[in-house]
């Protein structure tokens, strides 16, 4: 496997997981790649490493350009093991390697290996210096971990920005203009619902820091760097961090024998009369992942459940689980469902939606099936509340 | 009042302006916060809060 030249001094030497499709309950349909970053100065760095078990692959990119016992410098942006793994490796490869990292990185990298070897920890306006290269460290906390961290090298006009801005996405091509804009766009806005959306404050302290910085190129952990469409990505995340909704209902549902399904169709009519789009989305058919990415930019979330043995279906306790860790601010929610008797459900749905700070419409609770006339009322008294 | 700050996120609790969004109004010292407090950044407890330099 070859490296990938950026500039005529830095070459891509990650590695590519064509087969992932679950990152920690994330689905990742198109695979992902561990992005690791090699500059060649008179000291030799790198830049993050990849996930045990691509090792070998990045070692033999490393090989292309240079000897890896000859690196000088191992700097870890993010302690995650999916860009740490191979550091321990690293370390037997190139003993003499200083590792760097934020103070969060240092105490991580420490915790998490059991290590007592040396970790230079940096703060924010940090630099190294590698000969003619002078790099910029700059910690963004919670960009998704306390020890996040970017690099940016000014000589080059890059942003080594690790997990932000990237995609889960497998490809031979590395940049941004080899490859589909609208899939890129599509992945990296999967990417940010489902890791990054929690930190949206953060993310904009970040994209505040950063904005008088000259980038020319993005190079990301995960996915295609970016070179062509950086103010595309840029302008991408100040929207998606600043919480702002469109017309757009998600009505999201489980059931059990069609009637929640009913009350489904008939909220999702609601909306449509009202001008809004909307999403009928199954929690049998859709992933929770999937479902994420188009709650992003929602103004409604509506959340079906049948009640089976006094609680909510299991499918949609595990989406509200996940949806309110990935805390998706400001939104107006309902909940609604179908029951035989106790009809639980529907009151649970509501307090969970109520936890998040969502201003909540009037629930729908329907015993057995809802008949027509039961429809039309949910229809009409939702239409009169949107 | 003392601002204090999350040692695991960086987090600065300003006991001036609370946290109104999180029920927290404002002028609520750090000390006066309830145990079931948790960095709203994070997700740790006040033990992991230290006062600011």
């Amino acid at each position: 496997m070859k490296p990938v030249k950026i500039t005529d001094n830095i070459y891509w030497v990650g590695a590519v997981d064509w087969n992932l499709r679950n990152f920690h309950g994330y689905l990742t349909q198109r695979g992902s790649t561990y992005n690791a970053y090699l500059v060649i100065d008179d000291k030799i760095t790198l830049i993050d490493t990849v996930k045990e078990g691509f090792t070998g692959e990045m070692l033999e990119r490393i090989a292309g350009v240079i000897d890896p016992s000859k690196i000088d410098y191992i700097i870890s942006n993010h302690s995650e093991m999916d860009h740490s793994g191979s550091l321990p490796e690293m370390l037997m490869r190139a003993p003499g390697a200083e590792i760097i990292a934020s103070a969060n990185g240092e105490k991580n990298l420490k915790e998490h290996f059991k290590w007592d070897c040396k970790v230079r920890a940096v703060k924010a306006g940090d630099t190294l210096n590698t000969g003619k290269y002078t790099f910029t460290f700059v910690p963004e906390p919670m960009v998704h971990w306390p020890d996040s961290m970017v690099t940016y090298l000014e000589a080059e006009k890059i942003l080594f920005s690790n997990d932000a801005f990237g995609q889960h996405l497998a490809t031979s091509e590395r940049f941004d203009d080899e490859y589909s804009p609208d899939i890129i766009m599509e992945e990296a806005r999967k990417y940010y619902a489902n890791i990054v959306l929690p930190y949206s404050p953060q993310v904009q302290k970040a994209l505040n820091d950063l904005s008088g910085l000259k980038i020319e190129t993005i190079a990301t952990s995960h996915g295609i760097i970016w070179r062509r469409n950086i103010s595309r990505i840029i302008e991408a995340y100040k929207q998606w961090s600043s919480n702002e909704v469109q017309k757009k209902a998600l009505i999201v549902y489980d059931t059990m024998w069609h009637s929640t399904e009913k009350m489904a169709e008939t909220i999702a009519a609601a909306f449509s009369e009202q001008g809004y789009n909307y999403r009928i989305l199954s929690l049998q058919q859709n992933h929770i992942s999937d479902i994420m990415t188009e709650l992003l930019e929602a103004e409604y979330i509506c959340v079906g459940s049948p009640t089976l043995n006094n609680n909510m279906l299991p499918t949609v306790a595990a989406f509200l689980t996940y949806m309110r860790g990935l805390a998706p601010k400001g939104r107006k929610a309902m909940a609604f469902g179908s029951y035989g008797w106790g009809g639980q459900s529907v009151k649970q749905v509501h307090e969970i939606l109520e936890s998040c700070g969502y201003q909540m419409l009037e629930s729908a609770g329907i015993k057995f099936r809802p008949d027509d006339e039961a429809l039309k009322k949910i229809r009409e008294s939702l239409i009169k509340a949107i | 009042m003392k601002k204090y700050v999350c040692s695991v996120c960086g987090y600065v609790y300003d006991p001036e302006k609370g946290i109104p969004e999180e029920g927290i109004a404002p002028g609520t010292a750090f000390e006066d916060l309830p145990d079931s407090f948790v960095c709203p950044v994070c997700g740790v407890g006040k033990e992991d809060f230290e006062p600011e330099a």
